[in-house]
């Protein structure tokens, strides 16, 4: 038979993307930052704990699926793009154990027990980072650049003292690993908006939401210094361009994915401004996550000609 | 197999509260963040269980039915008292450690529901050894969480240092998430080796509990056909709450 008279059930219309290509592309806009952040904290050995960590997730992923007699999908690099983000979101110091068995976490008991990629209720790299920060406080806030440990900027903003906002840009500063450039994941968050795979909705909504916050709340009124230092401080970037867009656990209606992020915007806010410590990102994020059903439940788009008004 | 044996393997094996009826989820949870809290709170909710479920057996041929679960409160509570006072003046740190989760027994659904199903029907020596069962079962199952949350949270085990000081306590083992993820690890692993023993031996392999029989809970347990109590199931009349 003639492969142009197939008949088939809808979708007619079929993309050529796949998992492992989005996936693929993801990790190829998150080397700038692994990069910077390889260069940055240079004499901390980043690059080690970056590839302990990475290897863990992606073994976790295979032992695991091995064991439980299930396909083995480590081929789609979701477990490598967890592995990596979870390191971009960890001090350089950490120890290496403490990285792998945060990556164990995230892949076993976040991504796998749930069901495997599509079904984690929530970011497996921000649940093991959070799980990491609630097991051990100490090391998780211990950050060092240079060789010089000390608060991150966004701890001094918040204890009212001066930072350079130029050196917060750039990344010549302490923090986690991939979280210090603001340029360099402006430079991948771009690569993935020119190629569609993520869109404005989400981190957009996130960052207005956010400023709006903190010109109502954070005491500086309209101040574009402390603004700027507000966003290029922390996770900020990294959590809005590469972790609340994560497709499994952000909302699929568009105005579903607008009530995510301003959910994000007022809670890293609320945080940060409120909250006892300094940052306050990686929760927002993951207690956004758990609200995203709901979200979806209540911006569930009307078939066309139903629900009309009689 | 006696009676009494038969109680006894029931509640620390066959039925047992935390690991397969998944009852009394409150006090686990809660106050299982070392092994001598679990121990505690384990012995504590047995001593009431034993002693009312004597007391309810006893009275069962009084006690009208349209006013048993007031009667079994006030039975329940009074224990509940006394051990809440023997615990205070006896071992005041472990009264401390577990706070309100002593009241608390009072409204233990593993209790109701053993005065409910169990010794509101059954002869005085029967429930005994039912409530003992039972008791030691809660009691194995939450001193082996107290254990495991305690080594990974802290190294120790009933306070003492067992793991090398370079050990860093990961310490969301003994907070509240912790909890949870030691339950579920305990009940995935007790499957595991139920299903292997079942297997075997040649047995049915017990299927993961579903739908309204895995609910011991559930009102209608008793009607349910099959589910993971196929005798029990039957003849026993769940708590409904």
């Amino acid at each position: 038979m003639n492969e142009n008279y197939n008949i088939s059930s809808s979708p007619h219309i079929r993309d050529k993307a796949t998992s492992s290509n989005i996936m693929l592309m993801v990790l190829i806009a998150l080397l700038p930052a692994t990069i910077f952040g390889i260069y940055n904290f240079r004499h901390e050995n980043a690059w080690l704990l970056i590839v302990v960590t990475t290897a863990t997730a992606v073994l976790s992923e295979y032992i695991y699926e091995k064991l439980m007699h299930k396909p083995i999908t480590i081929g789609d690099f979701s477990a490598a793009v967890t592995g990596l983000l979870l390191a971009l979101n960890l001090p350089p110091t950490l120890p290496l154990w403490m990285g792998a068995l945060g990556s164990a976490f995230a892949i076993i008991i976040v991504k796998q027990l749930f069901g495997g990629l599509g079904q984690n209720f929530m970011n497996p790299a921000l649940a093991a980072r959070c799980f990491l920060l609630i097991s051990f406080a100490g090391r998780m806030t211990y950050f060092v650049y240079d060789g010089v440990t000390g608060p991150t900027p966004l701890a001094n903003l918040k204890a009212g003292e001066a930072v350079n906002t130029m050196d917060m840009l750039l990344g010549n500063t302490r923090g986690t690993i991939g979280e210090t450039s603001v340029l360099a994941i402006m430079i991948g968050a771009m690569f993935l908006l020119l190629l569609g795979v993520i869109d404005l909705r989400i981190p957009g909504t996130y960052i207005v939401t956010f400023v709006i916050f903190i010109i109502i709340f954070g005491g500086h009124g309209f101040d574009a210094q402390y603004i700027t230092a507000q966003l290029c401080g922390g996770g900020l970037m990294l959590g809005a361009w590469f972790m609340a867009t994560d497709y499994v656990t952000s909302p699929i209606t568009p105005r579903g994915q607008i009530l995510y992020g301003i959910c994000i915007g007022l809670l890293t806010g609320l945080f940060r401004i409120f909250g006892g410590s300094a940052e306050g990102v990686s929760y927002a994020i993951i207690i956004s996550n758990l609200l995203v059903p709901l979200i979806e439940k209540i911006t569930l788009p009307k078939p066309f000609g139903k629900g009309g008004e009689k | 197999m006696s009676k009494s044996a038969e109680r006894l393997f029931n509640g620390l094996v066959k039925e047992n509260p935390t690991f397969v009826l998944m009852l009394g989820m409150c006090p686990t949870l809660a106050v299982t963040t070392s092994a001598i809290n679990g121990i505690g709170m384990g012995l504590s909710t047995t001593v009431v269980l034993v002693l009312s479920n004597v007391m309810i057996s006893a009275l069962r041929k009084i006690i009208p039915d349209s006013v048993r679960m007031p009667a079994f409160i006030v039975v329940v509570a009074s224990f509940v008292t006394i051990v809440q006072f023997l615990l205070e003046g006896f071992v005041p740190s472990l009264y401390n450690a577990l706070g309100i989760y002593i009241p608390l027994i009072v409204v233990n659904c593993i209790i109701l529901g053993r005065a409910e199903s169990y010794a509101s029907k059954n002869p005085v020596i029967p429930s005994l050894f039912d409530g003992l069962g039972m008791g030691l079962g809660f009691t194995v199952g939450l001193t082996a969480i107290g254990i495991v949350r305690e080594i990974l949270g802290a190294g120790k085990v009933f306070g003492t240092q067992i793991l090398p000081d370079s050990y860093e306590p990961i310490t969301i083992f003994i907070l509240a998430p912790g909890a949870f993820l030691v339950l579920s690890m305990l009940v995935a692993l007790q499957n595991k080796v139920k299903r292997h023993i079942a297997l075997k031996k040649g047995e049915p392999i017990p299927e993961p509990a579903e739908g309204c029989e895995g609910c011991a809970g559930c009102g209608r347990a008793g009607s349910c056909a099959g589910g993971i109590f196929p005798v029990e199931s039957k003849t026993e009349k769940k708590e409904n709450d």
